[in-house]
């Protein structure tokens, strides 16, 4: 495998002295789709902006590939009411010219929006446009925070298939953070399951039977989902915090799932 | 020339030449203000250039320089403390708008052999501009202008999504920084046409008409120099003959046509 597009190694980000992020080991590759999934307050979101290297890190390191450009899709995009933009202008200013602007368009389903101002644009309209916009951008990787947000159910299976597609068309990388556990199960490669630090990682089908799993998001939830063994080596406190980690393997580049021991209070 | 000599021999010529180089920047940077949500920092900005003409005098320095120094000195102050969030940001903006203005008036007082015409500054005045003044207000005006031309892609994306401007390479934090000196610039040296108290005005209501008509950035920014320009001519027309004060009567001006353009827009949403 090629040289990966972006590596953290024992990433840690720090709140007021209160970890967000707790040693994240992660290498994303192209071709890779890797989906962040946990509960609120997890340091997904802490995670995706180191990635985009806009977050202080407190250790660790993010590594980055050389001249690596990314097409960011961020979770929202609230204009200010004062300020008129249209959809052409706004891709314009990603530096990209109308051609490239126009095709980004048409490829995610928005082109006729072309001439709209951004104002008059609907949930699913906008993410479309925000991930054209990353798109003409000729990305290495993508990275989406939440790209279904406000998207109706048809809505956000079309659109998680959109990614795919672009993925397999751009050959780029792909790491985005995702409520949407069912859809994320059918459409993404590898999964990480984070709470502050990675609680389990692999592929969906597998890691839906995870004890970890299981725990962050309940029975209910985790049984909806698939059937899978597998044990954890670390407990969690209350907090989320692991309690005695030995030999935490929260790498998720490796492609499998680590098998480990866990006990749960 | 000596026809350029008789014009800027004129006082009102002056001032009309003046008024029109400040709605120049006054346009784009207004639209900053309102896509921004700066009103009231540029009020307390404005509201310090007292404060810097008082300590001008106090350590002679010429006038400009010192409201441009403290402007960017407040600026920064206000950048750093915002961080801290321990008060709320238009909490902070209003202890130190005022502070600001209460400080330099008594600090104004404190010296009598100073002779300064206080309504002036606060409300600006026709007889005021002089050469020199013209000098300043057309050199900031290139300065922004030419600053604003080579940054503009990089202010409005981080205007528009600061974290997508930072991911695509856009220094925002330093952008920041240059947006407040040339604020700063402009309330130095629109403070002579529309005085202290009123510059935010002149500002905003421009940006805010030409909102009404303008689907994009940039058509914004020419309408909103077009409408300071005529509420700086209308404006000063108005003082010269009516003998009301420069200040008040550009604002008039500019909130006269802000209603009527709105009014004509009726319910159209650009």
């Amino acid at each position: 495998m090629s040289d990966p597009l972006v590596s953290l190694e024992n990433l840690t980000v720090q709140f007021d002295s209160r970890p967000a992020v707790d040693r994240v080991n992660l290498k994303i590759h192209r071709g890779d789709i890797i989906t962040i999934i946990g509960p609120n307050g997890a340091g997904k979101t802490t995670l995706i902006k180191a990635v985009l290297g806009i977050q202080k890190v407190s250790a660790g390191q993010v590594s980055v590939k050389k001249n690596l450009v990314i097409g960011y899709v961020p979770q929202h995009l609230t204009l200010e009411a004062t300020l008129p933009l249209s959809v052409k202008r706004f891709m314009l200013l990603s530096g990209q010219s109308l051609s490239e602007c126009e095709s980004a368009l048409a490829r995610t389903g928005v082109g006729h929006l072309l001439h709209a101002s951004v104002h008059h644009l609907s949930g699913g309209e906008k993410q479309r446009l925000l991930l054209a916009r990353a798109l003409a951008r000729k990305p290495d990787l993508l990275v989406l925070d939440e790209p279904a947000q406000g998207v109706d159910i048809n809505g956000q299976a079309s659109l998680y298939d959109l990614i795919r597609q672009l993925r397999d068309d751009l050959n780029c990388g792909v790491i985005m953070i995702s409520h949407d556990l069912h859809l994320v199960m059918a459409a993404t490669d590898k999964v990480i399951c984070l709470n502050q630090h990675v609680c389990c990682s692999g592929y969906p089908a597998d890691i839906s039977h995870d004890p970890a799993f299981i725990e962050t998001f309940g029975r209910p939830v985790a049984e909806s989902l698939a059937v899978y063994h597998h044990h954890h080596n670390h407990s969690h406190d209350l907090h989320g915090d692991v309690v005695d980690s030995e030999s935490h393997n929260a790498a998720a580049g490796h492609g499998g799932h680590t098998e480990c021991d866990h006990a749960h209070h | 020339m000596p026809i350029i000599n008789a014009i800027l021999d004129d006082f009102f010529w002056r001032a009309l030449i003046g008024g029109l180089g400040v709605a120049l920047v006054a346009g784009p940077l207004g639209c900053f203000v309102v896509w921004r949500r700066m009103a009231y920092f540029g009020d307390t900005l404005a509201h310090s250039a007292l404060l810097g003409i008082a300590l001008s005098f106090l350590i002679s320095v010429p006038l400009n320089l010192g409201v441009i120094i403290t402007c960017v000195v407040l600026a920064m102050a206000l950048v750093l403390l915002s961080r801290t969030r321990t008060l709320a940001t238009d909490t902070l903006l209003g202890i130190l708008a005022h502070s600001a203005l209460a400080i330099g008036l008594v600090t104004l007082s404190f010296m009598p052999d100073v002779r300064v015409d206080l309504t002036g500054l606060l409300f600006g005045d026709l007889l005021a501009m002089s050469r020199e003044d013209l000098l300043w207000i057309y050199g900031g005006a290139t300065l922004i202008l030419a600053l604003l031309a080579v940054l503009w892609r990089g202010l409005l994306m981080s205007t528009i999504h600061e974290e997508l401007a930072r991911v695509e390479g856009v220094a925002v934090e330093r952008l920041r920084l240059v947006l407040m000196l040339m604020f700063s610039l402009v309330i130095a040296v629109a403070m002579k046409i529309v005085g202290v108290l009123l510059i935010t005005a002149l500002l905003i209501i421009p940006a805010a008409t030409a909102r009404r008509l303008a689907h994009n950035p940039e058509i914004m920014v020419a309408m909103a120099i077009g409408f300071g320009f005529v509420a700086v001519s209308g404006g000063l027309s108005l003082s010269w003959h009516l003998d009301t004060p420069a200040g008040p009567s550009v604002v008039v001006t500019a909130f006269a046509v802000f209603l009527l353009v709105y009014g004509a827009a009726g319910k159209v949403r650009a």
